[in-house]
């Protein structure tokens, strides 16, 4: 079917610059953001008014009214009103699951283009009423007398009303997703000065991509905003070090984790063009680079066999075996940072002899990963993580940046709630 | 900004501001692409040499109806006098005088028109550029009394016969509407190059637009004027690629998906600009529109050096730049044709702006000086010197200021964004390619600067 041209490239992307939540794009919806993401990218390659094979999309903190919200941005759109959409959703990983779903499309002969997108709000977020409350408006709707109305609308009491804000807690043991890390955390003794190290790299590096004018042609500005407005490019290890540990404060182990180290809530949407590459010809498009593959692993965090965020430890060397590579066949690493102690808790876990023998089924560590090549455009610590938005915001971030230092390979990974992890590798073209 | 003034004395007010003597302007006729709504009234060719003649086949062969004697009673759309083979000053009389007695017949909107030879021209003896030189303080004086939004302006011949396609462009894009605000200006025709083109032809939208199949780059294209150029190159057919600055980006975005054109994000004082724009476009830059711009308005005793400077680097060391390395990098496409914004400030200099002033009156010397240059690629640069436009920027301006500054062109009223834009799109257009180096006002003719 897929002929050698119709190989799926990466073309592309662009974001709405990521805005800590309640703040700028407090009254902005998901789908408004979406919408804003898919016109600047729209505007960037001259697609308005044309036929998209698919474009797919999702956001974790989702409305119910939004059950068709891709589709419903694309008809907001400069998009041709016949462009179909989907929206998927792996928490944390719905961006990136984006990509390889419309990638292996296009591989597969499919479509001839996409747009992977993903969109989070976490202040326009859905709230819902409390269980209990929802079974008496279900019975009230079922009642048929008055007098039955009138009785069930009796059982309402004041408590019924507090309405349940989303949160990132696990639903199978309602811990937040920074508690879970802070076991993950202190189980591989991973200090706050790591951390905090870590943290600064990511402000200093995406601070620096802004300045050069990196994102130029990966951003829209929106609503007056035109950077990321959780970056500090004035942070110092000094600053870093007064902010009080904010998770994992009741285990008997120290402290370690800020909100200096660990992701705000954000609210951001990005989008990504991919398409064959006669696909490209035809438009006279660039290629950026490539997805070649992407593995997705789950971890059994339920029970504390492992820890919540720790999938892509498994993922990496099942997807780099399959490729028959080893981290040394890589010029980048974009791992994602849920928190700075989780992408050290990976980088620990591949480079103990007794992890990847015992664990990841290994003979040996797969070994370490040179700093200088870890997110070197800053990852979500700086940027902020609007959940499904931080793999469009990654994948583009690395193909445009393959392209521009002429580096070959960068290796993808993105943690998720639920004990879930999604990675890949993308290459220059 | 909409004109009040303009919604009064053409609505309730229109008889008390006759009683008064107020200034009455009219709403303005602009672009329409069917070239019936210019050609319903007929027009008068007055001179009495062979070019008159030549000028009325053309006419005729273009659907108007031609007179060369004016009947009493008669409307007229337009009266052209053709002067270029008059040789001394008294010769005029006749031709002149009888524009004269036709003004009266000159429908609203109507065009005067004097098509003569340019008075820089070589080889004219000095009672020859009396004529020449005279013929412009004509014409100019003749704009002034024009009344209900007609205007007058004339084409200049410099070294070129009245056959020069770049003649009968200038004369449709006179005639029409997309001339709208220009008055008491002159178009000069200076080589035989460019397309011949048709009325019909220069009106058509789209596909069949007269900038077809072209490739257009706009700066500053999120807003204001430059939003409005966008959207009528793209109107004629041109295919956009939008600069802003990437703080501008929203906006941007919105403006080329409307015309389904291509968004830029790029500061056009970065070294490598040039650069940008020819990889966006893929290839040869073909049309360039140099409209980005700022105002950083303080008088000289107060002005720090950040205002002075970037006001400098934005508006004429940027284009300077950019054109100098397209033109070294041989990126810009044969025939290629710019047109920079500069202003009527730049013309007659303005309290508060010398910044901007010199900025402006440096893109009409860059122009004039690059002609060459663009010449030797089949192509043109030209300017557009713009008065008193209707845009965010005028709407700061105070009120009285405001109303002022409207009245005192001939026109009695701001001009519009759109106005600036027909202009740039007749001088961007292949048809044009015998216009070179020269900045034309779009003002109204307006009082200062004239």
């Amino acid at each position: 079917m897929s002929t050698p041209n119709q190989r799926a490239v990466i073309l592309g992307g662009n974001r709405i610059p990521f805005a800590r939540s309640n703040k700028q794009y407090a009254k902005a919806s998901n789908l408004d953001m979406l919408t804003s993401a898919l016109d600047g990218l729209v505007a960037r390659y001259g697609l308005a008014g044309e036929n998209i094979g698919e474009v797919a999309g999702g956001a974790v903190l989702k409305h119910s009214k939004d059950f068709n919200l891709t589709r419903e941005a694309v008809l907001g759109s400069a998009l041709a009103p016949t462009t179909p959409a989907f929206d998927l959703g792996q928490a944390c990983a719905t961006g990136l699951e984006a990509v390889v779903s419309l990638n292996n499309k296009i591989n597969a002969g499919q479509i001839e283009s996409g747009i992977a997108s993903g969109v989070d709000s976490a202040s326009d977020a859905p709230i819902v009423v409390s269980d209990s409350m929802r079974e008496i408006l279900l019975e009230l709707s079922r009642a048929k007398t008055l007098p039955q109305r009138a009785k069930i609308a009796a059982q309402i009491r004041p408590a019924h009303l507090a309405p349940q804000a989303p949160s990132t807690a696990e639903p199978r043991t309602g811990l937040s997703m920074g508690e879970h890390q802070a076991i993950t955390t202190a189980k591989w003794q991973i200090t706050r000065e790591a951390q905090d190290e870590l943290a600064l790299a990511s402000h200093r590096n995406l601070a620096a991509a802004w300045d050069e004018g990196f994102f130029d042609d990966l951003s829209t500005p929106y609503l007056g905003v035109s950077r990321d407005t959780n970056l500090r490019p004035d942070s110092t290890p000094e600053s870093m070090a007064k902010l009080s540990p904010v998770f994992g404060k009741k285990l008997s182990t120290p402290a370690t984790m800020t909100a200096g180290n660990s992701t705000p809530l954000t609210d951001g949407a990005s989008s990504v063009l991919l398409g064959s590459e006669d696909w490209a010809e035809a438009h006279g498009y660039t290629p950026l680079a490539r997805l070649v593959d992407a593995e997705a692993a789950a971890v059994d965090f339920v029970d504390g066999a492992e820890g919540l965020l720790m999938a892509p430890a498994y993922a990496v060397p099942r997807l780099l075996a399959r490729n028959g590579l080893t981290f040394d066949d890589f010029d980048v690493f974009e791992i994602h940072e849920a928190f700075a102690s989780t992408v050290l808790c990976h980088m620990a876990a591949w480079e103990s002899e007794e992890f990847c023998r015992e664990k990841a089924g290994l003979d040996k560590a797969l070994g370490s990963i040179d700093r200088a090549k870890l997110n070197p455009l800053g990852s979500s610590l700086a940027a902020g993580h609007p959940f499904a938005a931080t793999g469009g915001r990654i994948i583009a971030s690395t193909a445009k940046h393959l392209k521009l230092t002429g580096k070959k390979r960068s290796l993808v990974s993105i943690c998720a709630a639920g004990g879930q992890g999604l990675t890949a590798i993308v290459e220059a073209v | 900004m909409k004109d009040t003034y303009l919604g009064l004395v053409n609505g309730p007010l229109k008889q008390v501001a006759k009683t008064l003597g107020l200034p009455q302007p009219v709403e303005l006729q602009r672009f329409d692409s069917t070239p019936e709504s210019y050609r319903k009234k007929p027009v008068l060719v007055l001179g009495a040499g062979a070019d008159a003649q030549k000028l009325a086949d053309l006419l005729l062969e273009n659907g108007f109806e031609v007179r060369r004697h004016s009947t009493a009673g008669e409307s007229l759309r337009a009266i052209i006098a053709v002067l270029d083979d008059v040789l001394t000053p008294t010769d005029l009389s006749e031709t002149v005088l009888g524009i004269g007695s036709a003004l009266r017949s000159l429908a609203k909107c109507g065009r005067v028109i004097t098509i003569s030879t340019a008075p820089d021209a070589a080889n004219q003896s000095p009672e020859q550029a009396a004529v020449t030189q005279g013929i412009t303080g004509l014409t100019r004086s003749l704009a002034h009394e024009m009344r209900a939004g007609s205007t007058a302006n004339g084409i200049l011949l410099d070294g070129v016969d009245m056959h020069a396609p770049s003649v009968a462009t200038a004369l449709w894009f006179l005639l029409s509407g997309k001339s709208a605000y220009v008055s008491g200006q002159f178009v000069t025709v200076s080589s035989q190059e460019g397309n011949p083109t048709s009325m019909e032809a220069f009106l058509s939208t789209g596909a069949a637009g007269p900038l077809a199949g072209r490739t257009a780059v706009v700066t500053g294209a999120a807003r204001g004027i430059g939003a409005a150029i966008a959207r009528n190159l793209a109107r004629d057919g041109a295919q956009l690629i939008g600069v802003d600055m990437p703080q501008a980006g929203q906006a941007l975005a919105e403006v080329m998906n409307e015309v389904g054109g291509r968004t830029l994000q790029l500061d056009i004082t970065a070294e490598t600009a040039a650069e940008k724009i020819a990889e966006a476009v893929g290839g040869k830059v073909d049309i360039l529109v140099h409209n980005a711009g700022i105002t950083r308005d303080k008088m000289l005793a107060n002005m720090d050096a950040s205002r002075w400077d970037s006001v400098i680097a934005v508006n004429i060391a940027a284009q300077a730049r950019i054109n100098a390395h397209l033109s070294d990098k041989g990126l810009f496409a044969d025939g290629s044709q710019v047109v920079s914004l500069a202003s009527t400030s730049g013309i007659a200099g303005n309290r508060g702006q010398t910044n901007y002033a010199t900025s402006k009156a440096g893109v009409i010397g860059l122009t004039a000086a690059s002609a060459g240059d663009f010449a030797h690629r089949g192509g043109t640069i030209n300017a557009v010197a713009p008065g008193f436009i209707e845009t965010d920027m005028t709407a700061k301006m105070p009120a009285l200021t405001r109303q002022v500054a409207r009245r005192l062109s001939s026109l009695q009223q701001g001009g519009q964004p759109v106005d600036v834009a027909e202009t740039i799109g007749f001088l961007a257009s292949a048809g044009a390619r015998g216009i070179n180096g020269t900045t034309l006002r779009v003002c109204g003719q307006n009082m200062v600067g004239a």
